[in-house]
Order: C-alpha cells, then structure tokens, then sequence
C-alpha cells in the first residue's frame, strides 16, 4: 500500500495527514463554537443539546474515538516533522537570523499547537471528566428538569419535562472564576493564531492554493479566525464582566447569589 | 584598488565573514576592514579585493563559491546579513552592487546552512544534494535519437511559459538556505512542475514525483511548513504555487500508485 | 611533424554523413560495456556526449571541476540555437544554414564538418524538446523562432533569454537519468590536470578532487575532452570566471595540436568595464542593436559630458555613417572594431573613456516607452542592476568584449584529435566555426558533437582497440604525469612569492588585449610576444599561493590555470603573427581593404594553422591541415 506508506512516511504525506486531521479539528471547533453558544439561549437549549449528544451512546464514542485519533495524529505528525526541521538545519546556526516573508502565526505553531494540547486535556478534565473544579462539575450539581422540548433540525430530540444534567450551570459556575475564565481565552487566542496560519496553510498542502487567490484566501481565513475568536472569547469575556448571567432560579443562578451574600458578609 | 579616474565616492564597510578551515573544524566570524570601495563594484569583486590583500599579507583567502558573475550558473551562495544572496529581490550573490550598502556598514556573510549542503570551507557548501534528487528522477527518459519531430508534440502556449517559469531555477539552494526547516520544496517542486506541467512529461508524472520526493527525504532536507521564506529569497522568484502543485500531483501519484490497476502480463489472472 | 588526416569521407558534400555512419565501424553490443570513457566537462557537449554514450552502453566517467554538471558555463548562452527546421516556412534548408555558417566563420572551417552540423541541427531541437525543454511557443503550441545575428531567416529557437540554460538543464538531466542508472559514474569538483598517453594514445588521466586535493589517476579505453573555450585568457571576458584552458593545455603539452589559437570572437554589446576590480563584463543581448542607435560624440571635448547636453549635430551615429546598408546591425567584428577605432579616437564614454552610446531615445518617441519596456525591459533592468544608469532616460554605455573561441584542439572528421583515444568536442575543439561564429551556432555545435557525432565516431577508433586492454593505472605513465602535477603543486605552494595569481592574470590580459585584441599587427604582437614569457618568469617567481594542497584552495586552483594562459597567450599571439591575413574575428591591420574590411588571402592562408608542442622552450611547430573548398565558392564578405 503505497498511499499508506507515503502518507505515514514522507514529508508531504505527513503534511497531508496534518491537514486532513486539521480539517476535521477546525469542522469540530467550529461546531462546537456554535453549540456553546446556546449558553446565551434559555437554559433548556443547551442542557439538552448536551443530553442529546450524551444519549448518542456509541455513535458519541466512535466520535470521541475519531477526534482522538485526529488530535494524536495531527500532533504525531506536527511533532516528527518539526523533530526533523530542526535537525535539518545542521550542526550550526545562522549568526544573523531574519524573517522574509513567514506570516507570523506561522512562525509560532509549534507553540500555539503545544498551548493549545494542554488547554484541551484541562478543558477535558473540566468540563468532561469533571477533574478539574469537581465540586461544580454537572454530576456534582442538582438535576436539571427541562421545561420546554429541545428540537434538533425540527426534530423533538428531548421531551419537556425530562431530567437531564445541568451543563448550562456547570459552565457559568465554571467561568466564575477569573482565572479559569482568563485561561480559556489565552487558549482560545493561540488556537485562533494556529488557525490563522493553519487554515490558509491546509489550502496550500492540498494544492488549492495559488498566487492568483491567495489575499482572497487570506481574507477568508482572517475573517473565520476573528468570527472564531469573538465568538469564543463571548462565553468566558460575557461571563467574567457580568453582561451574562445565568437565568434566574437555575443551579448557578442560585449558587452565585449565596457565594455573593458570602464575599459581601465577608467584607462587611 | 579602483579605478585611478573613478569619480564616485568611496567609502568603507567591514566584512564579519564565516571562516572555517574545513568541514570538522571549529568555525567563526572574522571581521575584514574593506576601504575605498567603490559603489560600482560587485559584492564578490569586494571579496577578490579583500583576498588580495589576505594574499599579499600572508593571510589565506576566503574561500567562497561563484562562476558566472551573472546570476545564472548557482554557484554563489552567500547568505548576507541574514538573507541568502544577500539585500535585494530576485538577484543571486554576484548581483549584488556595492551601492547597496552604506558607509560604516558591517556586513555578515556566513555559507547557506543546512545539514543538506555540508560545508567544505569557509562559505563554500557542498550542495551535490539536488543533483542526487534530479538523479532520482528529474528528467524526461527520451534515448538520443528516438524522438520525434519536435512539432508533433504542440504545447499550449500558457503551459509553456509555465514551465518555463519552473524551468529557471538555478539551483543555487538559496531556498533551502532561508526556509527555516532547511526544506529543498521550492527547488523540487520547480522542476517537478515544469516536467509535469509538459505533455513531454506526462508518462513518467507520477513516479517522477514519487521518486524525487522520496529522495529529498532521505537526503535529510526538512519538510514545508508553507512559510515562504523560499520564494522570498530566491533569485529567480520561483512562485510557491509551484509547492502546491507538487504536493497535489505527490497526492494523486500515491492514489494512483495504490489504486489503479497495473497491466497484468499475459497468462497472469 | 603531426600527421593531420582530416578523414574526410569522398563523395557528395549532402551525402557525406550518412555515408560515414554506414561505413565506420561499430562495436558489438555486448563488447560494450566493457569499454570506459572518459568525457572530462558536463557543458553542453560533455553532458550530451556522456550521457548519449552511457545509453548506448558504454562505461563512462564523467569529471567537470564544478560542484554540478549543471554550471558549466554553457548555462549563461542567452540568444538561441540554430536548426534548419524551416517551421517558419522562409525557405530556410540545410544548405542555407550549412552556407551561412560557412560564409560566417569567413571561410575558414571545413565544408564537411560544416555541411555536418546543419544536417543534425533539426535533431537537435527534436531531442531537446522531447526532454521537456520548454522553447519558446506560439499560441497554436508549435515553437516559436526568432531572426538573429543578422540572418535573412528565421530559424533561432529560444527559451526566454535563458537558451544556454535550458539546453544544458535538458543535457544535464538526460546525463543525471544515466548516472542514477549507473551508466555514467559522475565526479564533481574533479579538475583534470594532466592526459595520460600510453604508446601513443590517450588513455587516462590525471585528476585533482578540488575540495580535498586528493590526486587521483583514471585510465580509459578513450579520452573525450569537452572542456569548452579559453577566452579568460583575456583576463576580463563574457565567460565564467572559472572557464578555462587547462584540460586542452595540458593536452596540448602531451602532443595533441592547437588549431588557430588566434581566432577569437569579440561581442560588441557588453556592458564597459568601471574599474580595476572588476572581474567579468557581461553580455547584453545584440537583439538591443535591432532598435538602439550607436552614437560617439563627433568632437573629443564632449566625451566626458552629459549625453543630453550634447546636440543632435555634435553626434556621430558612426555606423549609420561608415556601413549606410547595414548600420547599427552591422557583424560582431565589424561593429566591435569600429567601436575601437571611435575609443582610440578619444571619443570614447563613459568614465573609463571605453564606451560607446547605445541610444533608445529614437525607438521611445516611435515606439512608446511601454513598447520598447516590452522587448528589452529585461535587459534594461540587467543594465540598470550593473550601472544603477536608467536606460530609458540617458543612452546606454557599451563596450566590445571578448566573448568566444573559435579556436581550439585540432581534430578530424571523427573529432578525434591528432592523438588517437582523445577526442575534443564543442567549444574545446577548433570546431565547426571558422573565423568567426555566427550568433546562435555554438550552441548547436556542442549539442551535435555530443548527441549526434561522438556516439558514431567513438565507435569507430574503439572498434580497434581490444576490450579490457586498457592499461593499468599503475604504468609509468601515469606515474610521471601524477609526478609532474604533484610538483607543480609543490612548486606554487613553496614559491616565496609576494603577489596573488590575479595580479598576473589582470596584467596578461591587459597585454592580451592590447596586443592580439580585437586589431592586431605586427609590432603589436611582436611586443606582445616578448612581454608574455617576461611576465610568465616573473609569475613562476613571484606568484604567492598561500593555503595546504589537502583543502579546497581556490588560489592553487587559480595559480595552475593563470600558468597555463600564460603559455596559451604566448601561442596565440605566435599565431596571429604568421597568420598574415585578416579574416573573421582575426584582424590584422596590415590585411584590410581601403573601407577597413578584412582582406583574406586565401592563395597563402586558406588552411588550419594546428601548433603542435615541442617541449619546454622550444618554439612550437605549425602544422597546416588545408581546407579544400570543394563545393562551394569562396567570395569576399561584405556588410557594406
Ligand atoms: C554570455 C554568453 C552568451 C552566449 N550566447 C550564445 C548563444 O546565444 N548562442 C550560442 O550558440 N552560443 C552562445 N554562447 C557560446 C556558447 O555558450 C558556448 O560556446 C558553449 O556553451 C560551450 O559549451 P561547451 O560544452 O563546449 O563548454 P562549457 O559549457 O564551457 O563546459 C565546459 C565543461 O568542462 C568542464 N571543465 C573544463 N575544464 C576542466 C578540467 N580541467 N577538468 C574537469 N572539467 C573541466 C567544466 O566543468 C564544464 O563542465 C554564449 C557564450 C557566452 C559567454
Ligand atoms: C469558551 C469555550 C468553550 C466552552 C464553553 C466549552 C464547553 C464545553 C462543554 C460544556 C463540554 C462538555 C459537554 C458535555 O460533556 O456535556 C465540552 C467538551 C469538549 N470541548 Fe469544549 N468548550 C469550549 C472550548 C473548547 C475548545 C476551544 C476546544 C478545542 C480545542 C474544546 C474541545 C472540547 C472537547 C474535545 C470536548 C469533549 C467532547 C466529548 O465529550 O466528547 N472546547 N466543551
Ligand atoms: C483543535 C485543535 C487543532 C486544530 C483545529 C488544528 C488545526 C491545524 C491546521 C488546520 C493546520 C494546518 C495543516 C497544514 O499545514 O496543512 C495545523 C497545523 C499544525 N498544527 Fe494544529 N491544530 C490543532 C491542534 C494542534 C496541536 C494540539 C498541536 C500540537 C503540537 C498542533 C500543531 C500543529 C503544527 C506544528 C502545525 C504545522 C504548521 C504548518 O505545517 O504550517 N496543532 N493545525
Ligand atoms: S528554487 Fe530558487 S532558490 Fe531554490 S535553487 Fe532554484 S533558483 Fe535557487
Ligand atoms: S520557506 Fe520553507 S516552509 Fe515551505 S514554503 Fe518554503 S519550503
Ligand atoms: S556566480 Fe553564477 S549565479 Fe552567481
């Protein structure tokens, strides 16, 4: 199997299997961007958007399973190839060193990439495995009873009535605290600056790039990564100044009042 | 050292060059006063002028690389205050004019770096690298004599230019030398480009590619990281369109290499 | 006395080829591969010849001194080839080709070989663009030519203005095909310093690896020398600094004869010299003399002014003036020397006083600037690149320079030299071009002598020689060749010496120049040729060659070359002396028509002067091989 063989071994089939899996890690941020975003919406939106995706059962797995490989792929290949970048380079460097023509995101996706693994593993031990603050971890808070129906495309995916976890409180009591909050939009930022580079260089490594479209290109990416980044830095940024607050009579709603009371008897 | 009737004004730089007796010795930067040079001098005539005078006063010259002295052999390959060929756009080393820079200035000349082009001596590499690539597989198999009229074969004329485009890199390296992972890309995927873009060329398309990557690989250049140092640096302006070109024709060989039936000999099943 | 057998075959000029292939030997197939060649140089004509000798079988072994058979110096031809393809249906044949490169070179080439090299020229262009090579096309995609040189056809084909080059890249990688086929062992950065002759045929050589000084000896069945032209032994020409003279030198030295050492071609468009230290003069394309006005002011006062400053009736459009039919476009020589006689006048431009005025200013008010951009903004922006001057808006400066060798190793109808085993091709041989060479021909003569002629004619002298009987390198041969390259290099490297090579190599050429430059006489060359051997002893004395032998030594390297020009000058100008006519790129002022034209004499001169060594300071014996013109009549050329 030579595909095989070239796209595991060789420079460019390396590249190709980091954009390819960068395709996939984009289409999954990006979805994922705009399911959050329900977090503005009533709370019945986005806990039962998180229940739907929970009661998918295997189909969640081979999903999980799918962006794992992705996330060890594409960091397998970043890894091996800059490994060799920079043992190509020789045994001695350039006295004077300039940059020419590189977009600056590109020169930093080694560490953007990095940042960025290590976000994903706090974000999965936060908000998935509940390791991080576990105390306000959704299986740690009350249940959550939808009080309308949560339809999918039209389709009634989960009933009125029906009790489901309380992600929408987990999310805001999670961003709570500043320095969480501040967290995640450090790594959004560098993701969005991997992005910048990344999504103009996919085009490139799949030989659909040329000099006749590329600013057009770029304005593209540029455009998608601001998108990606405002709406990113809305659900921490909105949390953190108090322009959202969770919905009157939630879990959080609740939880944020007495800790509220608490500073506030603290300081008097 | 210049002209007794030159009219121009004369001024003076000094030359930090990379000075290493051979490929294990250690090496380092050795500042060369140069006075009196004439804006109308060439960059590599300044360095005759400096090895002169190292000559005359017992001192060993530097050794560097040229022959043309007009930008089309490849052979100069000095990267000049962090550039390779130096300040400058689309020019090779030797076509850099003395009127480039300003008096006072410290100019820092080190070889083009990389595992690739090992170094023999001061900023002389060796860059037999990219002539073991075009062994590999950078031609068009055509025995002397067995081609046909050269007109039976008609070339739309945008593919021509095209190739033509691809078809003048120089080999001098300077893309390796600036791309920050030391990747030969630029100067495969020129000539790779220019022989597929050929209906000359067709026939051996895929397994050229196959094969000169492959090698490019094995010679230890590094990978693109789509960054375009190369096309910056380079003297004859090799568009990195060309890179893309290469990494979609590598694609569709692989496929291709995997999934399209081969003939099977007669009598085999 | 050298025996010269031209081994021209009988019969009909147009049948004589083919009739040859028929006739000469061939070597049993399987006999093949047990037979090494040896082709020293990767230009045009080593790299076809290799690699074309590689398919056929044989073993070669391929040595260019540079780090890549890709930068010979054929890399940097700019103008185009020649074929007789007659695509542009102007009645161009192989005899019209065959005719102007005859008449071209003055009539001092042979009618065979010249007859020889329009026939295959079509070839050629076949088998280069079957190699991908991406000539120029029209917009129906069938290749496109050009005019040039001043022929009445069209049948230049061109590759931008980077012909040379991608001609060699196509001979380079049909000779990388066979050296990753393993048919052609390559050594780079490997300069031949001596030939090895073995009773009485080449049959190896000795080579220097250039970056760790190894020495080494490699012996062969035959010897092909494609080492190309020694025009830098003017010191400053259009050539590669590293071009040089050595391999066919050394040849020489061994026996092998020199063929018209004095004819050389001088280019009257290259960009004038602007110091002392420069290094190189570069070509600009004679194409611009199709638009350009070549103008001198008319009184010596204005020569250092400004250009605008000097009125229309204080120009001398010279050539207008003394060639009415031809003008601007007059012939190299004749162009180059009127530009000479305009210097020597004190009219010269520019700085140095050796310039002429290439003046656009006409062709911008007809044309546009725009139109004028288009066709030679290129070479408006080398020359701006060079001389920080704007051509579009002052006249550009040119100067005439020496730019080809028309002379070379002497050799036969089978480009075997005199010494049987050593074969020369392309611009290394005395070659197919007479006096003079036609734009455009040089090109196709390295193309043909390696892909179209050797293949045949090697076959031919190996055929006779038994396989496998090729000596061993441990003979006394090799033994005393290996000995006198090593003690040359002992020699430099002790010297106590004050001076680097290039000090003598600048003022050599300067003697060059004056003496058996673009106009020689008498005096001249007689003063020439008692300063060359002074100048040759005070370089053995006082050349300083710092460095170790065991490195990369550039000076070394320099040191053998220069030591070599410095006897190869002394040659030239022996020859031009007894060559007392004037023909082509050899002017002798003694030898002209009242209107400053070449007066040949073909009674006394009508034949190759081939010098043959006779040791060291002895005066070389001149063999003369005459040209019989058979087939066509020799007339008086004229551009008037
Ligand atoms: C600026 C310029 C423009 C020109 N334009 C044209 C044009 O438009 N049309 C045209 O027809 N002609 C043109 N010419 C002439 C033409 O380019 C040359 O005559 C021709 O290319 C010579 O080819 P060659 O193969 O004989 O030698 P070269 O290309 O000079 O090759 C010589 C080879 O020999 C090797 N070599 C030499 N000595 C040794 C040694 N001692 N040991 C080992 N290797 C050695 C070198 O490494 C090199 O590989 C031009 C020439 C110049 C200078
Ligand atoms: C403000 C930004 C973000 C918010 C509010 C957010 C919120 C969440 C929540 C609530 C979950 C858990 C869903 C559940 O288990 O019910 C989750 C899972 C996840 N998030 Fe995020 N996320 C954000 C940004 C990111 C980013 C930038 C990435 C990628 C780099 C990411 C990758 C993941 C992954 C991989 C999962 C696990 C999915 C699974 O369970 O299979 N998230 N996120
Ligand atoms: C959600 C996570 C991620 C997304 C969406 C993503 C996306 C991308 C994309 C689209 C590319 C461009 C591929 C190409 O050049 O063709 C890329 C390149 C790269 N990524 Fe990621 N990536 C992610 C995570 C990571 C991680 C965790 C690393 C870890 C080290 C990493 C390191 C790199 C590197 C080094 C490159 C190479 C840059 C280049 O070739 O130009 N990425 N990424
Ligand atoms: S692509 Fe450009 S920089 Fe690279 S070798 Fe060719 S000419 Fe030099
Ligand atoms: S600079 Fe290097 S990263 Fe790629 S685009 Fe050029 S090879
Ligand atoms: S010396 Fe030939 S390109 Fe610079």
């Amino acid at each position: 199997m030579s595909l095989l063989a070239n796209l595991f071994r060789s420079s460019i089939g390396r590249k190709f299997l980091m954009a390819a899996t960068g395709l996939i890690l984009v289409g999954f941020v990006a979805g994922h961007l705009v399911g959050n975003l329900q977090i503005f919406a009533h709370p019945d939106k986005i806990n039962g958007y998180a229940h739907f995706l929970q009661s998918l059962g295997p189909v969640l797995w081979l999903v999980r399973l799918g962006l794992l490989a992705c996330v060890g792929l594409h960091v397998w290949a970043a890894l091996t190839l800059a490994l060799e970048n920079t043992a190509a380079r020789g045994p001695e460097a350039y006295g004077v060193n300039r940059w020419l023509n590189a977009a600056l995101a590109s020169r930093y996706m080694k560490h953007t990439g990095i940042v960025v693994l290590v976000f994903i593993i706090y974000h999965l031990a936060h908000f998935t495995l509940g390791a991080a603050q576990a105390g306000s971890f959704k299986t740690a808070l009350p249940e959550y009873v939808m009080t309308g129906g949560f339809h999918l495309l039209g389709f009634p995916v989960v009933a009125q009535g029906q009790v489901v976890h309380d992600v929408y409180s987990m999310v805001f009591l999670g961003f709570a605290h500043p320095v969480v909050s501040l967290c995640y939009i450090v790594a959004i930022a560098l993701l969005t600056l991997h992005l910048l580079h990344g999504v103009d260089s996919m085009f490139q490594t799949f030989g659909l790039r040329n000099q006749r479209w590329a600013t057009g290109l770029r304005r593209v990416v540029l455009l998608f990564s601001l998108a990606y980044f405002l709406g990113n830095l809305a659900i921490p940024g909105a949390m953190l100044t108090g322009l959202a607050r969770p919905a009157p009579g939630t879990t959080a709603a609740l939880k944020l009042a007495a800790a509220a009371v608490s500073t506030s008897a603290v300081q008097r | 050292m210049v002209a007794e009737k030159s009219s121009k004004s004369l001024f003076s730089v000094t030359l930090r060059v990379w000075r290493q007796a051979g490929p294990s010795a250690p090496g380092r930067f050795v500042d060369y006063p140069a006075a009196d040079v004439n804006p109308d001098m060439s960059f590599l005539e300044l360095i005759d002028v400096v090895n002169d005078g190292l000559t005359r006063q017992g001192g060993e010259p530097i050794a560097f690389a040229h022959d043309c002295r007009e930008g089309i052999c490849g052979t100069c390959s000095c990267t000049i205050n962090g550039k390779p060929h130096g300040p400058g756009h689309g020019i090779a080393t030797c076509q850099l004019y003395m009127r480039t820079f300003k008096a006072g200035d410290v100019i820092t000349v080190e070889p083009f770096r990389a595992r690739a082009f090992a170094l023999v001596k001061d900023l002389v590499t060796d860059r037999g690298a990219f002539d073991q690539i075009q062994q590999a597989g950078g031609f068009i198999s055509v025995r002397t004599g067995a081609a046909p009229d050269a007109n039976s074969i008609p070339v739309a004329k945008a593919a021509a230019d095209l190739a033509m485009d691809a078809a003048s890199c120089i080999g001098c390296g300077a893309c390796v030398a600036a791309c920050k992972n030391s990747s030969a890309m630029l100067f495969v995927a020129a000539k790779v480009s220019q022989l597929g873009l050929l209906p000359q060329g067709q026939p051996e398309r895929d397994s050229r590619v196959l094969a000169m990557v492959a090698k490019m690989d094995e010679l230890g250049f590094g990978n693109c990281t789509n960054q375009y140092e190369c096309s910056a640096a380079c003297p004859k302006l090799i568009s990195h369109d060309f890179i893309a070109r290469m990494n979609r024709d590598y694609l569709m060989a692989s496929v291709k290499a995997t999934f399209v039936p081969v003939t099977n000999a007669a009598g085999a099943d | 006395m050298a025996k010269l057998d031209s081994k021209v075959p009988s019969g009909p000029l147009a049948d004589k080829w083919r009739k040859h292939k028929t006739e000469i030997k061939l070597v049993n197939p399987a006999n093949k591969r047990k037979y090494e060649i040896i082709v020293v140089g990767a230009g045009l004509a080593g790299s076809s010849a290799a690699a074309s000798l590689a398919e056929l079988g044989y073993k070669v072994k391929c040595f260019v001194f540079h780090d890549s058979p890709r930068r010979a110096h054929s890399i940097a031809a700019q103008g185009g080839i020649n074929a007789a393809k007659n695509y542009q249906n102007d009645g161009d044949s192989v005899y019209r080709l065959y005719y102007d490169t005859l008449k071209g070179g003055d009539y001092r080439a042979r009618e065979a070989n010249v007859h020889r090299l329009a026939e295959v020229s079509n070839s050629i262009i076949d088998q280069c663009a079957a190699q991908g090579v991406p000539f120029a096309r029209e917009y129906g995609g069938l290749l496109a030519n050009r005019s040039f040189g001043g022929a009445q056809v069209s049948r230049t084909f061109y590759a931008r203005g980077q012909t040379g080059q991608q001609l060699l890249l196509g001979a380079y990688s049909a000779l990388s095909r066979m050296i990753g086929a393993g048919g052609v062992e390559l050594h780079p950065n490997s300069e031949m310093l001596d030939l090895v002759v073995v009773d009485g045929h080449a049959k190896g050589i000795i080579v220097r690896n250039l970056n760790t000084g190894a020495i080494s000896r490699h012996a062969a069945d035959a010897v092909i020398l494609a080492t190309g032209g020694y025009g830098n032994v003017f010191n400053l020409s259009t050539y590669a600094r590293q071009s040089n003279a050595t391999a066919i030198w050394r040849a020489y030295k061994r026996g092998a004869c020199f063929a018209n050492p004095c004819f050389t071609q001088i280019h009257p468009t290259c960009i004038p010299v602007s110091g002392d230290y420069q290094s190189k003069l570069t070509l600009m394309s004679e194409s611009l003399r199709n638009d350009g006005r070549i103008w001198v002011p008319k009184k010596k006062e204005d020569a250092k002014k400004n250009p605008a400053s000097i009125p229309e009736a204080d120009r001398d459009y010279y050539l207008e003036r003394i060639y009415p039919s031809f003008g601007n476009l007059a012939p190299r020589d004749v162009s180059s020397r009127a530009a000479m006689r305009m210097c020597e006048e004190g009219r010269g431009v520019g700085e140095t006083g050796l310039g002429v005025y290439l003046d656009f200013a006409d062709a911008i008010q007809r044309l546009g600037e725009p139109a004028v951009r288009e066709r030679y903004g290129n070479l408006f922006d080398i020359y701006h690149e060079i001389t920080a001057e704007n051509a579009y808006q002052t006249p550009m400066r040119i100067f005439p320079a020496v730019h080809y060798t028309m002379g070379g190793l002497w050799v036969d109808y089978n480009l075997m030299s005199n010494l049987p085993g050593l074969f020369v091709l392309g611009e290394a041989n005395f070659s197919d071009h007479g006096a003079n060479r036609l734009g455009a021909s040089a090109l196709m003569q390295g193309l043909a002598d390696g892909y179209f002629v050797i293949p045949y004619t090697v076959g031919d002298y190996l055929a006779q020689q038994k396989p496998g009987s090729r000596p061993a390198t441990d003979r006394a041969e090799f033994k005393q060749a290996d000995g006198n390259v090593a003690a040359m290099t002992k020699h430099f490297l002790d010297n106590p010496g004050k001076e680097p090579v290039s000090h003598f190599h600048k003022r050599l050429g300067k003697v060059m120049w004056a003496g058996c430059g673009m106009a020689r006489n008498k005096a001249g060359l007689e003063q020439a040729l008692s300063q060359i051997p002074a100048l040759r002893e005070e370089f053995w004395a006082n050349v300083r060659v710092p460095g170790s032998a065991e490195t990369l030594n550039q000076s070394l390297e320099q040191a053998g070359r220069v030591a070599d020009f410095l006897e190869l000058g002394e040659l030239m100008c022996r020859d031009a002396l007894t060559r007392e006519e004037s023909c082509g790129g050899h002017f002798r002022e003694e030898h002209q028509y009242p209107d400053g034209e070449c007066k040949r004499d073909d009674a006394s001169f009508n034949h190759a002067a081939a010098w043959e060594y006779q040791g060291e300071g002895q005066a070389p014996l001149r063999n003369i091989e005459p040209l019989n013109y058979e087939f066509t009549k020799m007339s008086v050329r004229s551009y008037k």
